[in-house]
């Protein structure tokens, strides 16, 4: 037998669905206040360093972690319940998300224990922004072909070299990137790069936005110029960051993130269709809900299987592929299902510019944070084809 | 659900693993693997685990039962225990005792009524009725003026128009005029024919997850085995990735399934809106990984898994078959997607977010 996929049907406790609906009233002040419209996504800047500060202030950013790093040593299930809101908002989380899900954790487990004391209570109060250097102009899912270089020097080292679709580099506070401090071995081509935590706004670091199809700028260039990084901002082992990458990824992969990026525009045409809808209609957003909901249900089992401290590596990888996939998809499926809605629906504007941003997002999700193609290598892998 | 721990499920795959072995099964061209099989079943309690012990079955919990039905999807079991298992919890619903044998479910379609008359007797006409030529009783859901009613039917009382169904087991339209059972009892408050459907959807739905499990277990094995342009076909990533979208169609189905198995266990009330969502959703979903998923496993086969002689149909045309019992894909998307729009925009994801 093949190692069977598992997908424990995980209920969320009782006191996620308290906390739910403090997020829910904490978000509907904010839109009340004018801090964002969700029914607009497609807004220039989801930098919102306000609100950040305000959702730190509430306790919801890096709230698994510790008390003594301004933690509060709640589980997995409730930060998901949280991330889940503000994605289903359309909340600007730009500012804080990454520090929360993904360098918040590196930290804790690599930097040592004064940095942790000064950066992991920070992104608590929801006062720093993080970025994360892996790919490069010649190096994208081969992310051990990366060739900026760290060369040492008293009591640190040099950096030289370029990363490429930084999100967030030009307001990030802080990068968590990988250099190469030797050369690859023969046995093992992955050796030789190390992680660095790395000051961002400083002498020696270039940051250049780089526009997308959407019209936004929320990636960019960044380039490094004898750009000195002290010792103690390596994480974890010098020329060993591929041991590193591993449990961190099963929550960067499967999380609401996943599925909900394009979600906004089937509440909409369900808005749109009313409550009396066509066959067609009713069957298009059958199916869409049935996906949606059975997504969800495999995201929530992984964040429980990990909360439990399984490591659902395969299964993680599958929501990832099979999430952006169909929120890559969810657009347009819901054009397909827009041209049945009546002249006269109210909300035909608003619908229609979700969807033209909407598509036009589409093509990278199925690239950010691991290709499908990757994954489904990571996929194959698990089930002993490689 | 679907635990190791779980004895019910265990002592079911060790039935299936010893009696009910597709290889045998599918060169025993004259069905002496059917009486061993089901004796062992009955044996062992499994026909009538839902059916509580002064109802005359074995009392085994929704969640082991659940559990079971999942191992033998993964088996593609082709004697009617699933059927039998929906037939004991439909009568047990109207605490009618269970009789012993083979039994079906119907309507097996959300179209089909069966009508109560005022005599007592049983009329109307039921479609696509599971393994019906193979049951001794039907457990029927009939609709009269006194409201939903529960009924325990002799088969030698009913007309059957055999038929074969997609998967090579009976699949059988069911007249019944003017039909005396042999028990009606009155459904319990709220239970009606969407009620029933619901139940056999999950069940189909988990089914479905064990046939494509199965799917994925020997298309991974045979990849590893075939050789072509001088290496294993799995060698291929072509061949690699539609797998790893074998195991995405798989895992899809099994979450959709276990979650809406794991919502039943749990519910006050099978008459709500989040049931309703768990199971149409896990029908919908899973029926359409079969689809997708049988593709790829076939597809990785070539030939050889279209022939008579390989397992492969076992699992493949099951799955497929099953996508029509209890309301296909379309029909509870409809009836999904009917419900969301009565529902408004803004309780959409309260709907989707509610467990």
């Amino acid at each position: 037998m093949t190692a069977a996929l598992r997908f424990d049907p995980i209920r969320l406790p009782e006191k996620c669905e308290q906390l739910r609906k403090e997020v829910r009233a904490f978000l509907a002040e904010e839109i009340a206040a004018g801090t964002f419209d969700p029914h607009a996504p497609n807004r220039e800047d989801n930098d919102a360093p306000e609100f950040s500060r305000r959702v730190g202030a509430k306790g919801w950013l890096g709230m698994t972690w510790p008390k003594k790093y301004g933690g509060q040593e709640r589980s997995f299930l409730e930060r998901y319940v949280v991330t889940e809101e503000m994605r289903v908002a359309n909340a600007p989380t730009r500012r804080f998300f990454v520090a929360d899900r993904q360098s918040g954790p590196v930290l804790l487990k690599y930097a040592p224990e004064h940095i942790k004391m000064d950066i992991l209570p920070r992104i608590c109060r929801g006062e720093v922004c993080f970025a994360i250097g892996m790919s490069e102009p010649n190096s994208g899912s081969d992310l051990f072909a990366a060739k900026t270089r760290a060369t040492k020097t008293d009591g640190g080292y040099l950096i030289n070299g370029t990363k490429i679709w930084t999100s967030s580099a030009h307001i990030a506070d802080y990068m968590i990137a990988i250099f190469r401090t030797s050369p690859p071995t023969k046995e093992n081509r992955r050796h030789g790069l190390t992680q660095f935590l790395v000051k961002m706004k400083q002498p020696g670091i270039q940051v250049n936005p780089i526009g997308q199809i959407t019209g936004q700028f929320e990636f960019n260039e960044v380039v490094f110029t004898d750009y000195f990084v002290p010792d103690d901002h390596v994480l974890g082992e010098v020329d060993g960051a591929w041991k590193q990458a591993t449990s961190e990824l099963a929550y960067e992969r499967s999380g609401p993130e996943r599925f909900l990026e394009t979600y906004y525009v089937l509440t909409e045409l369900v808005r749109a269709v009313g409550k009396n809808p066509d066959t067609r209609s009713a069957e298009g957003i059958g199916r869409l809900v049935a996906q949606v909901h059975t997504m969800r249900r495999m995201s929530v089992s992984v964040a429980g299987m990990l909360q439990a401290g399984k490591e659902p590596v395969v299964e993680a990888s599958i929501v990832k592929d099979i999430g952006t996939v169909w929120e890559q998809q969810l657009p347009h499926r819901v054009r397909d299902l827009a041209a049945f809605v009546e002249e006269t629906a109210t909300n035909r504007e608003t619908l229609e510019k979700q969807l033209d941003f909407a598509i036009k997002t589409a093509p990278k999700l199925t690239i950010q944070g691991g290709t499908t193609e990757v994954l489904r290598g990571i996929i194959a892998r698990g089930l002993g084809l490689r | 659900m679907a635990e190791s721990e779980n004895i019910v499920a265990e002592t079911a795959e060790k039935i299936f693993a010893d009696l009910a072995d597709a290889q045998t099964i599918n060169h025993d061209k004259q069905g002496a693997w059917k009486a061993p099989l089901w004796q062992a079943l009955t044996e062992a309690g499994l026909p009538l685990s839902w059916v509580p012990d002064d109802l005359g079955g074995s009392g085994a919990s929704l969640a082991e039962g659940f559990s079971v039905l999942n191992v033998a999807g993964r088996h593609a079991i082709a004697v009617p225990l699933a059927e039998t298992m929906l037939a004991g919890w439909l009568l047990t619903q109207a605490r009618i005792a269970s009789p012993e044998g083979e039994m079906t479910v119907l309507p097996a379609s959300p179209k089909d009524r069966v009508t109560l008359n005022a005599d007592g007797s049983l009329s109307g006409r039921a479609r696509g009725v599971p393994f019906a030529k193979d049951a001794k009783h039907f457990a029927v859901l009939a609709s009269g003026n006194g409201g939903v009613s529960v009924a325990l039917v002799d088969v030698a009382k009913c007309r059957i128009e055999s038929g074969i169904g997609l998967g090579g087991d009976h699949n059988d339209t069911v007249a019944l005029d003017k039909v005396q059972p042999v028990t009606t009892r009155p459904a319990p408050k709220g239970f009606d024919q969407t009620t029933l459907m619901l139940m056999g959807g999950v069940v189909r739905s988990l089914q479905i997850a064990g046939a494509l499990e199965a799917m994925l277990d020997i298309s991974v094995r045979y990849s590893n085995e075939r050789v072509a342009f001088e290496k294993k076909i799995s060698k291929f990533q072509a061949v690699q990735h539609n797998l790893a979208r074998l195991a995405g169609e798989n895992a899809a189905a099994l979450a959709a399934a276990t979650s809406a198995a794991d919502t039943i266990v749990n519910a006050k009330s099978l008459d709500t809106d989040a049931v309703f969502l768990e199971a149409a959703a896990a029908k919908v979903r899973c029926s359409e990984a079969a689809e997708k998923g049988s593709s790829i496993a076939h597809q990785v086969h070539g030939a050889i898994g279209f022939t008579i002689e390989h397992i492969l149909h076992r699992y493949s045309l099951r799955a497929l078959a099953w996508r029509d019992d209890f309301g296909s894909e379309s029909y509870w998307a409809v009836e999904l997607g009917k419900l969301v729009a009565n529902r408004g925009a803004d309780e959409l994801w309260p709907l989707v977010a509610s467990r």
